[in-house]
This record gives C-alpha cells, structure tokens and sequence, in this order.
C-alpha cells in the first residue's frame, strides 16, 4: 500500500512537468504558426507571454478558480461544526493540515479537493451531500478526498483546469453559440458564419486535444487508489460504498458543472442527459460507480 | 587493475546503500517525533479541560468529593507520565475517572440540562476522538519504524547507529472505529 501511494506521488510530480511543458510548447508552437502565417512576429510574443501566465496562474490560482466554476464558497468552523470536526479528525489521522472547507450550493450529491499542494489545499462539499448522506458516508466521501490530497493528485488535476480548461471551455461555448448563432446570422451576413465555421473547425480540433490533456493528467486508477487509501483512513470502506450507491440513485444534475472541473469531482457531476452528450463522453474521466462500489465491498482491512 | 577497479565499485555502491538506508531510517524516525507531538498537543487539550469541567460538576454535585479528587489525581497522573506506555495506562485511568464525573450528570438532573457542561462534555468527547485520529498516525508510522528496522538488510544499518523500535501508543477504545451497530 505505502510502495503504491508514493509512486503514485512520484507519477503525479513527474506528470506535472510534463502537462506544463507540453502546453508551454503547444501555445508557442501555434504563436509560431500564426505569426509565419500573417507575417507578424508580435503575435508570437503575444503567444509566448500567453503561455507563460497562463501556467503562472494554473500553478498560484487555478483552485481558486475551480472553486469560483463551481460556484463554491468558503466555511468557517462556526458554521457546520460537525462537518469542521469530521475533517479535523480525518486530517490528524491522516498526518495533513486542515484544508479549507467550501460549500457549493446543489442538491447534487458531490464533492472535490483542489490546491497546489497539502498545505494550500481545499475541500468543497455540495449542500446535497451534506443533507443526504449520514455521517459514516460523508466521512467516507471526505477521506476519499483528503487522499487525493495526500496522494499528491491534486496539483495535477487541478493545474490541467486552467491548462486544459480553457479550451475545454472555449469549446462548450463555442458548440453553443454555432448551434444558436449560426441560425441567426445565416441571412443577413454570410462572411461572419465562414468565420464562425472556421472557429468551429479550430476547436473541433482542439477539444480532443484538451480531453486527452485531461485523461493524461487524471488516470482511472487513481480514483480506485483513492477509494482504497480513503479506506484505510477510516477503516470502513462500507461507508464510501454506501456513499457511492447513493450518488448512483442521485439523479439531480449540477448546474455549474463543466468539462474544465468534472474530473475533479468524485464522480461525475453530469447526470442523465447532460452525461450522455458527444462533448461529456469524449471528456468521460471517472470509472464506473458499480466496480467502485464493487471493490470497496470486497475489501479486507488487515493491519 | 580491473580487480581494483570492481572493488572500488562495489565499495561506492555500498556507500550509496548505506547512506540511503541511513536516511529512510532518520526520515521515518522523525516522523514517529512529529506524529507524538500531535497526540501531545491533543494530551495537552484534553488536560486543560478537565478543571474547568469538575468546576462546573461542583456547582451542582458538591458533596462528591471521591469523584473529584479521583479525576484531579488521574489528570496530574497522566500530566506526569514519562514514556509512550505510561502515559497510554495513564490516559486510560482518566478515561475511566472521567466516567464516573459524566455518570453523576444522570444523579443530577440539573447538572445535566447546564448548557457549560454539556459544552464541556462535547469539547472533551471531541478532543478524545482527536487522541484516537492522532494515536492511528502515530501507530501507523511506528509500524513503518518497527518494520523498517527489523528488516533484512536495513535491520543491519539500524543496529550499526542505534536506531531502536519504538512503542506504540495504547489506549483503550470502545468507540475503535467500529461503525455502532444499532439494535431494537
């Protein structure tokens, strides 16, 4: 166990570097092309300084903008002590500080942890998970999380937000605005929907590209490791299986959840029509409820 | 030539294996300290409560002394312990003096409707759940410890420098973990 959650750390560290490296050369290499295209050397530059803020703020704000796309907002210990001491006792078993608790305000069933690292680290709770879930799954639910935290998983996941996000999100807009836009605009200016269609193209291209981003930045397996050392925090893993078949049954949809953050969450935060789209599926990070909860039943906690 | 060549390798390798056993071992060892220093911390929590809460209790039970003085022994008792294993037996004295304080509050009705001791009460059973997260950490890295300096080869560099197996911090615990079984 202790062998795979610090390769697990080693693995995260290691892809990190790579997510960065690999958009700071993506930015620039597509600056580079435009610039030689329109023979102008300032939209390099442009492309250049771009990409160097761009990580700047995924590495120094990204949580705090997934916490913003979410719609979360901060608690202080007087106002949910309960959920204050679950997190208390959690961290101290755990060996990590206490992150900062938020609040997103849905029905929905969820939760996520972001932050650059263990000390700079957040937990947001929707209002649904707190009213339905009982204590022995909502602590299962917030060990899963502080694991990720733990695990190093976070900084990853949280940096491909701003990285991949942005085009993740420019993406959705777009297939929106094409699909209400284009309708209107067909009559009376014709050069302005070339122009469109030529955006669309671009992202068609790109929203690939930033998926793959996404599932190179946040594997599968690491949701089943969270699952189990979340586990071994609490010494119950019924309480998370419990926790998961609830969220199976929840069928409330998450109004602030977008491609750019529900990879974060700890499980998808798109629910029947909204999870089934092309653009969802394409982005589809986390493994399917039934072999979670299936796992977590047969485990055995030997130590 | 060659031959001295081999042996001034496996010489620096045997360096390299040493030093970085040398350091896993001083890693994990401080990590046993740190993990102690939150169960103290907790200890120290715990302690400060208790004369404000017999305070309290003597407002309205005055007259049970032997009470009293048996949690007021217990604290200084578990104030003074020394090692990991006197201060777990300790603990577990006051827990158990600590008991008897709470099942006065069922004698006294008033006592148990004062809103100071039932604030007291819950920021002493919080406190004891943060001993039982604290006590699991501790125990957990005095497991990778132990196990550490008793494995083949490590156990070699651990008896060369001193590094020792440390306790584990024992308390009693009903509450272990186990999820309540309700029954009707």
């Amino acid at each position: 166990m202790v062998q795979t959650l610090y390769t697990q750390k080693d693995s995260n560290v290691r892809k990190t570097w790579l997510l960065v490296t690999t958009s700071l050369v993506l930015v620039i290499a597509l600056g580079w092309f435009f610039s030689y295209l329109l023979q102008s050397t300032a939209i390099l530059y442009f492309a250049i300084v771009f990409a160097i803020v761009t990580n700047l703020i995924a590495y120094w704000h990204s949580d705090k903008i997934a916490l913003a796309m979410s719609g979360a907002h901060q608690l202080q210990r007087n106002d949910n002590v309960e959920l204050f001491r679950i997190i208390e006792n959690l961290s101290i078993t755990a060996g990590l500080p206490m992150p900062r608790i938020y609040l997103i305000d849905s029905r929905q069933i969820n939760a996520f942890a972001t932050g650059r690292d263990a000390k700079h680290a957040a937990i947001a709770v929707t209002a649904g998970a707190l009213a339905e879930l009982n204590k022995n799954e909502l602590e299962g639910v917030i060990a899963h999380e502080l694991s990720h935290i733990g695990n190093r998983d976070i900084l990853v996941s949280t940096i491909v937000v701003v990285l991949a996000g942005v085009i993740a999100i420019l993406a959705d807009w777009f297939f929106r605005i094409s699909f209400f836009g284009g309708m209107r605009s067909r009559d009376d200016d014709r050069g302005g929907g070339n122009y469109m269609m030529l955006i669309g193209i671009i992202f068609a291209i790109l929203a690939p590209l930033a998926a793959t981003l996404i599932q190179l930045a946040v594997s599968r397996k690491r949701e089943y490791l969270a699952d189990a050392s979340g586990a071994l925090l609490t010494r119950y893993p019924e309480g998370l299986a419990n926790a998961l078949e609830k969220i199976r049954g929840d069928e409330v949809s998450l109004r602030m959840a977008t491609n750019a953050t529900a990879h974060l969450f700890i499980s998808s935060p798109f629910k029947g029509k909204q999870g089934t789209s092309w653009l969802a599926k394409l982005f589809l990070t986390h493994p399917p409820l039934e072999d979670r909860i299936k796992i977590l039943r047969n485990m055995e906690l030997n130590q | 030539m060659n031959l001295t060549y081999i042996i001034l390798i496996i010489i620096v390798v045997l360096i390299l294996w040493l030093a970085s056993s040398f350091n896993s071992l001083v890693r994990l060892r401080n990590r046993v300290k740190e993990a102690w220093s939150d169960i103290d911390i907790q200890l120290k929590r715990r302690h400060d409560l208790i004369p404000n809460l017999v305070e309290t209790v003597k407002g309205y039970a005055a007259h049970e002394k032997d009470v009293f003085e048996s949690v007021i022994k217990a604290r200084s008792a578990a104030m003074g312990a020394q090692t990991v294993n006197e201060k777990g037996q300790a603990e577990n004295m006051l827990s158990g003096a600590l008991k008897s304080l709470f099942a006065l509050a069922e004698a006294y009705p008033t006592l148990k409707a004062s809103e100071n001791f039932s604030k007291l009460q819950d920021e002493l059973t919080d406190t004891e759940d943060k001993i039982q997260a604290a006590r699991r950490f501790y125990n957990s890295n005095v497991l990778a410890l132990n196990t550490k300096v008793e494995q083949f080869p490590t156990n070699l560099v651990a008896s060369m420098f001193g590094f020792a197996k440390e306790q584990f911090f024992q308390l009693d615990s009903a509450q272990e973990k186990e999820p309540v079984k309700v029954q009707f």
